[in-house]
């Protein structure tokens, strides 16, 4: 697996200006019959301008509530919210729809995990470009559509002019999941949150449609949070990766940081359980035992610890906080007992090591 | 068996993504001749009613008492009733009372019960309990009674009965409005449309209405078929129009008592309406057929 070699790719990141997103002990749990389903519990990051961060977990880990809740996209009832979420100024929790409706489209855009039912079936793709562009400038219609079809050509879709007319059936699915991204990118966005845009794609498909962002985020210098369940995915195209279970950040590191010295073991797992080209045929694949922990009544301590190989009596009675690496204060993690391999980096701080 | 050959079809688009004639031959499904004989029927009863003054009828009020009770004859074509009016003419005349009626109370229907089916399906919550409740309560009355009431009480101009059947069929319009909007309220390419920053009225509008739109347009011309037999039987009950004026209902109403002279009489504007009924229902059956897309084939 390659390594992104460093953030140097994105020089124009303005270091001067604050963070564009910053999270502060963000709560997001859903009132069901059964309970409350704390799906998302005290995550807190900062997002840099420019910067591609990854949010990685299984299914059920929270990573779309979470990226719904950055877009202030959850229903308004059965849900409830805490703790701030600050996007360029702009708190995004509890705020009025009307604010946030000014963000939605113009600042931040999002990208949806399956092309087959994020378009509009009946509505031609020229369309459903503009709409957005006549929504938040004031482009008339002809300069709207000179937009719409660059913003075509600009996402690899080749007779931009013909295909304008086109409803969304006459296209792949790689083409529309294109025709999202141009939709998503009309306006300029500074954050474009991408949940799963690959997972519903071929995988010929999947490469070039990462790459296409990678390369429309560096012309634009725009923000990117790429939700996936792939390590594969955010390895060579993040600058850093937030690894998620049961709804809490369990590790966030620079990508090259945590591929060389990964300090949970649940990382540890999610890596292995990613098929390699280089294995055998017939390689059985390593899957992590056991399901991800019930969000209604999560286990006490580490909600990892029933499935962790690794885990000791502590680890079942005390959750471990997020705390930083001895040595390296952008690397957190949360665990009793961090991997024997993370090097010596990896150690935990002296309070918690009793 | 065509649905089959065509979802298999559209399974063989390529990767590319290049619109092949495969997908537009999937797309145009015949309607058939017998289809387009019935729209062509629906309008002469259209065009008959609409311009029935200049088509050079006989007055369908005027009385002559030399011919009554006529069979069809070469001066009067379906014959003449017991007051020697011209059916012909009447049934002409009488379609205009049918027509208003049903497509002026399904217009009714389908603004009101429409408008809230769709917001009620859009946006869920207290908004919808309540309302579909409301829609309950009012379903669970017979129609004909209630109309029969308010009819005696109100007065049966054409315009009230209009308002009446027209408010009548609003829970039914609610129910199956709501329905279809909700098959789509939840899907993504709503939540998408929100993530752009688009208005609860654009998305009803813009987003969901071109969905619902084909499953309305069918639903509406059955409705009109149905309000069109709720006015005959309200006029057969004597409680629609007054006379003289024609209406189908009523004049199947008055043949009653001479059945046994003259089944022509009451012949004529049953099969008006009958032939009517049937190619507004196949009609509205045929388009729902046509434009139901179904999930395999997006």
């Amino acid at each position: 697996m390659t390594e992104k070699t460093s953030t140097e790719e994105f020089p124009f990141v303005d270091e001067h200006s604050g963070p564009l997103l910053r999270l502060t002990d963000v709560n997001t749990s859903f009132h069901t019959v059964r309970g409350e389903v704390r799906a998302v519990s005290g995550v807190s990051f900062e997002l840099a301008r420019g910067e591609t961060l990854g949010i990685v977990g299984e299914s059920g880990s929270g990573k779309t509530v979470l990226s719904r809740s950055i877009m202030g996209l959850l229903p308004r009832s059965g849900v409830s919210q805490s703790g701030s979420i600050v996007f360029d100024d702009t708190e995004i929790v509890a705020a009025p729809v009307a604010t946030l409706r000014d963000l939605w489209g113009a600042k931040i855009a999002m990208v949806f995990q399956d092309p087959m039912t994020s378009l509009n079936p009946v509505v031609r793709i020229g369309r459903q470009i503009t709409e957005s562009l006549r929504l938040h400038t004031s482009m008339d219609k002809s300069e709207a559509k000179a937009t719409a079809i660059s913003l075509l050509e600009q996402v690899g879709i080749p007779s931009p002019v013909e295909r304008f007319r086109n409803y969304p059936h006459q296209l792949s699915g790689g083409m529309r999941q294109r025709v999202m991204i141009a939709i998503a990118l009309a306006c300029a966005p500074r954050l474009l949150l991408a949940d799963e845009p690959t997972t519903g794609l071929d995988v010929t498909v999947q490469a070039q449609i990462l790459d296409l962002l990678t390369s429309l985020q560096e012309e634009r210098r725009m923000a990117v949070i790429l939700v996936t369940h792939d390590l594969g995915v955010v390895a060579t195209r993040t600058d850093r990766i937030a690894v998620m279970y049961a709804g809490k950040i369990v590790e966030l590191a620079s990508t090259t940081k945590l591929f060389a010295n990964m300090a949970m073991p649940y990382t540890q797992a999610l890596l292995n359980s990613t098929p390699r080209l280089s294995d055998p045929s017939h390689t059985r694949l390593t899957a992590i035992d056991g399901r991800p922990p019930d969000l209604i009544d999560p286990p006490s301590g580490c909600a990892f610890s029933p499935r962790c190989p690794y885990a000791t009596e502590q680890c079942t009675l005390e959750a471990p906080p997020l705390r930083a690496a001895v040595g390296d204060e952008s690397h957190l993690f949360a665990c009793w007992n961090p991997l024997p391999g993370a090097s010596a980096g990896a150690v935990l701080t002296p309070e918690g090591a009793s | 068996m065509s649905n089959l050959t065509d979802a298999v079809q559209v399974d063989l688009t390529p990767e590319s993504g290049l619109p092949t004639a495969v997908v537009g031959k999937a797309k145009s499904k015949k309607l058939g001749w017998f289809f387009w004989f019935c729209v062509a029927w629906i309008a002469v009863v259209i065009f008959g009613a609409i311009f029935a003054a200049y088509l050079g009828l006989q007055d369908p009020n005027n009385q002559n008492f030399g011919s009554i009770n006529q069979g069809p004859t070469s001066a009067h074509w379906l014959g003449t009733d017991d007051l020697g009016r011209d059916i012909f003419s009447r049934i002409i005349y009488g379609a205009r009372v049918s027509l208003i009626v049903g497509f002026g109370g399904m217009l009714i229907g389908m603004s009101v019960g429409g408008t809230m089916g769709m917001v009620s399906a859009y946006r869920r919550g207290v908004t919808d309990t309540l309302v579909s409740a409301a829609s309950y309560v009012m379903l669970a009355f017979p129609i004909l009674v209630a109309v029969i009431a308010i009819v005696a009480f109100w007065g049966h101009d054409l315009w009230k009965i209009t308002i009446i059947v027209g408010v009548a069929s609003i829970p039914l319009v609610y129910r199956v409005v709501r329905a279809a909007t909700l098959s789509y309220a939840t899907r993504d390419f709503v939540t998408a449309a929100k993530a752009q920053g688009a208005t609860d009225w654009r998305i009803l509008t813009r987003e969901l209405l071109p969905n619902v739109l084909p499953a309305i347009i069918s639903f509406s011309l059955i409705g009109v078929a149905s309000i069109i037999i709720l006015e005959g039987a309200l006029a057969f009950l004597g409680l629609s129009i007054a006379p003289p004026t024609a209406s189908w209902g009523a004049m199947i109403s008055e043949s009653r008592t001479y059945l046994n002279v003259n089944p022509w009489l009451a012949l004529f504007p049953s099969m008006a309406m009958f032939l009517f009924l049937i190619a507004l229902n196949l009609v509205g059956d045929a388009l729902r057929s046509a434009m139901d897309i179904g999930e395999g084939k997006l």
